[in-house]
């Protein structure tokens, strides 16, 4: 990378002052890491209010037993989109705009490998996303058949399924860029000195992440293209009248979704075991056995796809393979939390919004890894598949894993992206606001599992109708609190405020920190050496 | 801070609002969830108690780890801060701690692993069962065919029993509130029932909690489960799989009763099913046995002849103008009943009614008028012998 040093970029402290588009250009042909970076963060927040106020329809449908505001027909596109907006809108773009801010400056590289594919790569997200939100308005309205589109199900469904299969092709693609952009950058671009075990740990899981997204991201396209091809060109894939089998969907489908859900958590791995270190002021513990476990996370997640299919009806000697695969899955990710808690022991800790954040992370990702140990093991999945108890596991790995690291990693890194400070107070409000109506929607469908309330339901018994109620104020809540951060703690932090200093925290080591706050237009122009 | 607090108070406030100032009117329902029931439902089966203990040992073990672990954590949290004046350690690696931590967690979860295996394998052995009885899941009901055991050849179909009303609001909810049907699964009690599940149209799931059942229901494919309940009463469950928009209303619920009460209910559905069937001594209109005719055609003929009655060129003849069809009504009885060539014989699987409402419908369709324009079901009858 440094033959391509541009000595006018140089001395690029006056940040905006640069060679490069500006007004709408600037986004269009970004091809700065940090404007796509950026890009990427606002789409991917913008999807998450999205997805958030259609998951306030379904909580708002439930609060009573009845059909009160919608059709059920309605309200299965609305419980279907809400999971295809949070998991391909919301949530992995949101990884993937950390990645392409942090990563090279993490690493001490002057931007990504392949900066104009990294700008298709993002454009191609807006028309997905309008191809799948605009579903709503086709006759017959956006797909109903559930996140996971089982066949024979998504056969039944109008052109608003053809819609979300071709915005989820793009995604796919989209995704896939991204990937080789990453694993291109991390392993060509490092700087001298930066060998692969020397890396941070964001870094290095989502190395792992984009290998994990070019293995199934194609598989997932090719479920869903035989499933096109059922619908409108007369081919059996997943009919038992011509010869298919509509369980095959799903063992495709789940080769590609278990994997994914890692793709969803290895990176908030990495953001927090960035973040303990720094606000514990200790280096973290067990680097190596973190690399390792997240590897083994990874490897092991293509063994396990059908645990999420016990009720299909397998041979006894499939599920007790897939009941043990799944149940291995608990040892690394235990390794993790005893590194964590072991960097935090003896420390000098600090509890700075970010800290606040990771240590919510841990603590209540922790019990979602619980309840999924509990759900791995086959009878009692069996009794729990498709209840709101699954509901309650998913939803404790994804928005208590996923999302609140995604949180702590903007509180952490924020700084660094505006150059001002955000507000302490509102940082915690935000957190404490967050973390107790996550917890007042999500603890009581634990109950409602258990009690055997199936999920994905309009209406249901009126016997489950208080630990619903609890759980829609929860949700709204909820959806309040994240409102809040974007007024009171985003904006406000993009306007002004105290300036923040290259290294606002006192503990935090790494390249990134080397940079001014703002960081400017251009970074590593020459590359750091690392000892 | 104090905003923390009053947000804290404020949702207390409304969790306390909710759990007491409302649906306080809904009783616990007899075989399916109670109010603010927060464990599995009273298991009848013993693989649903097995579940039950099963789930119970894992959350203990989860729960001391948790406590234990996060122990560790909060400790810490209180004692090694900053503002205490605790100066941080600079250790960050131990191989001794690494593997202890990664073999001692192993060793548990092979604990717990074991006696799930045998509740596996207990659950999936559907053999030597005494009464097979088939679950077919259609947009939106069930379907159920005893196959094998007592009662065979009882079917019937099983739909939601709620009035709309209910749903909609416009009159007050029962205690069974979506959990009830028009015809509820009968089985006797301590007997093992073998569930095979299937499918007419998208993927449904055949679950009952109490009896710790649940098997998915493919279009298709057949599968099987089993239960054996040893307490009589009324159990209820639901369809598991999105299944489209009624998704959340084709409930199940099995009646399980003494051997004498299934014996007298068997008996009476074989009543009932012959007082249904068709006697084929009834005399029937050209235009009753027509329409009848009509449906049986669709059904069973219309694959091959077409429902224009055009038949395909050089491989199903035409009805339509066709000589057999006009012509004198022996001839078409006779291969209705035996088949001829790639025509099957129907004498097995439609009856002497739904024979002669078919040659009486092709008879008076399309540009056909044959003079002999009706055939009865006792002719039909008649020329089985």
């Amino acid at each position: 990378m440094s033959t391509t040093l541009d000595h006018a970029h140089g001395h690029a402290d006056h940040a905006h002052d640069d060679h490069h588009p500006h007004g709408w250009c600037r986004w269009l042909y970004a091809t700065n890491h940090k404007d796509i970076g950026t890009l990427y963060l606002w789409f991917s927040f913008v999807m998450l209010l999205t997805g958030g106020l259609l998951a306030l329809g379904i909580r708002a449908e439930l609060f009573k037993p009845g059909l009160q505001l919608f059709q059920p027909e309605f309200f299965n596109q609305l419980t279907t989109m809400h999971g295809l907006i949070m998991v391909f809108g919301a949530i992995m773009p949101a990884f993937v705009g950390f990645a392409n801010w942090m990563i090279p400056l993490q690493i001490g590289a002057a931007d990504m490998a392949f900066a104009r594919m990294n700008n298709f790569s993002f454009w191609l997200l807006p028309p997905a996303a309008i191809l799948l939100v605009s579903s709503f308005l086709m006759p017959g309205g956006a797909t109903a058949a559930g996140w996971t589109l089982y066949a024979p199900l998504s056969t039944q469904m109008g052109i608003g399924m053809d819609m979300g299969i071709f915005a989820m092709h793009i995604m796919g693609a989209s995704s896939i860029m991204g990937s080789i952009n990453i694993i291109t950058t991390i392993l060509n671009m490092r700087a001298p000195g930066m060998t692969l075990m020397k890396m941070p740990m964001f870094a290095w899981t989502w190395l792992i992440t984009a290998y994990l997204l070019i293995a199934v991201m194609p598989v997932l396209a090719g479920a869903i293209t035989m499933t096109l091809t059922d619908r409108h060109f007369g081919t059996s894939f997943f009919n038992a009248a011509g010869g298919g089998d509509p369980v095959m969907y799903q063992h495709i489908f789940w080769f590609f979704g278990h994997p994914e859900v890692y793709i969803m958590i290895l990176p908030a791995f990495g953001i927090v075991s960035q973040i303990i270190p720094a606000f514990a002021r200790k280096p973290l513990f067990g680097y190596a056995s973190m690399v390792y476990a997240t590897s083994s996370i990874a490897i092991l997640s293509f063994i396990v796809w059908a645990h999420h299919m016990f009720a299909t009806g397998m041979p006894v000697t499939s599920q007790l393979f897939f009941m043990y695969a799944t149940m291995l899955i608990a040892v690394p990710t235990g390794v993790k939390v005893f590194n964590w808690i072991a960097t935090m022991w003896k420390g000098s800790m600090t509890f700075e919004s970010p800290m606040l954040w990771a240590i919510g992370f841990i603590f209540v990702f922790t019990m979602g890894g619980f309840t999924g140990l509990i759900c791995a093991i086959t009878p009692v999945d069996i009794q729990l598949q498709d209840t709101y108890y699954v509901v309650a596991h998913f939803h404790y790995v994804l928005v208590a894993g996923s999302l609140f690291a995604l949180f702590a990693g903007f509180y952490y890194w924020a700084p660094k992206w505006t150059g001002f400070m955000y507000n302490e107070t509102r940082g915690k409000i935000h957190f404490w606001a967050s973390l107790i109506t996550f917890n007042v929607t999500f603890f009581p469908m634990h109950f409602l599992g258990l009690a055997g309330m199936p999920r994905r339901y309009a209406d249901y018994a009126a016997q489950f109708t208080d630990f619903n109620m609890i759980a829609s104020i929860g949700a709204f809540g909820f959806g309040l609190s994240q409102v809040y951060f974007l007024f009171f703690v985003v904006l406000p932090a993009i306007r002004g405020g105290k300036k923040a200093a290259a290294n606002p925290w006192e503990g935090a080591e790494g390249l990134e920190w080397t940079v001014p706050s703002p960081a400017p237009f251009h970074t590593f122009e020459t590359p750091p050496t690392v000892k | 801070m104090n905003y923390v607090k009053r947000l804290t108070l404020l949702s207390m406030a409304a969790l306390g609002l909710t759990i007491f100032g409302s649906a306080s009117a809904v009783n616990n329902m007899e075989g399916g969830p109670a109010v603010h029931q927060l464990n599995f439902q009273t298991p009848v089966t013993a693989i649903a108690a097995d579940i039950y203990v099963l789930h119970n040992w894992m959350i203990g073990i989860c729960v001391a780890i948790f406590v234990a672990v996060f122990g560790v954590m909060f400790y810490s949290i209180l004692k090694h801060r900053k503002s205490l004046g605790h100066k941080s350690a600079s250790f960050h690696e131990s191989t001794t701690v690494e593997i202890a931590w990664t073999v001692v967690p192993f060793v548990i979860v092979v604990l717990m692993a074991l006696p799930a295996t045998k509740t596996v394998v207990a659950m999936k052995d559907t053999s030597n069962a005494d009464i097979t009885i088939k679950a077919t899941g259609m947009q939106w009901k069930w379907g159920y065919d005893y196959l094998k055991g007592d009662g065979e050849g009882v079917a019937f179909l099983s739909a939601l029993s709620t009035p709309r009303d209910q749903i909609h609001g416009a009159s007050p909810k029962g205690d069974n509130y979506l959990l009830e049907v028009d015809h509820p699964l009968v089985v006797p009690v301590n007997k093992k029932i073998r569930i095979v599940t299937t499918a007419n149209d998208v993927i449904h799931a055949w679950g009952v909690p109490a009896l710790g059942v649940k098997q998915d229901a493919i279009p298709g494919f057949v599968r099987d489960t089993w239960f054996k309940a040893e307490k009589i009463g009324t159990y209820r469950g639901n369809c598991y799989e999105l299944c489209g928009k009624e998704h959340a209303f084709m409930p199940i619920v099995v009646n399980v009763v003494s051997e004498e009460d299934y014996a007298k209910w068997v008996a009476e559905q074989k009543k009932a099913m012959a007082a249904n069937a068709d006697d084929p001594n009834k005399t029937w209109t050209v235009a009753e046995l027509a329409a009848r005719g009509e449906k049986v055609y669709a059904a069973n003929c219309a694959a091959c002849h077409q429902a224009n009655g055009k038949g395909v060129p050089r491989a199903f003849p035409a009805l339509d103008g066709s000589q057999m069809v006009n012509g004198p009504q022996d001839g078409q009885v006779a291969i209705l009943l035996n088949g001829k060539n790639a025509m099957p014989a129907w004498k097995g699987t439609l009856s002497d009614t739904e024979i002669a409402a078919v040659i009486t419908y092709t008879r008076n369709s399309w540009s056909n008028k044959a003079d002999d324009n009706i055939v009865q079901p006792a002719e039909v009858l008649a020329a089985r012998k």
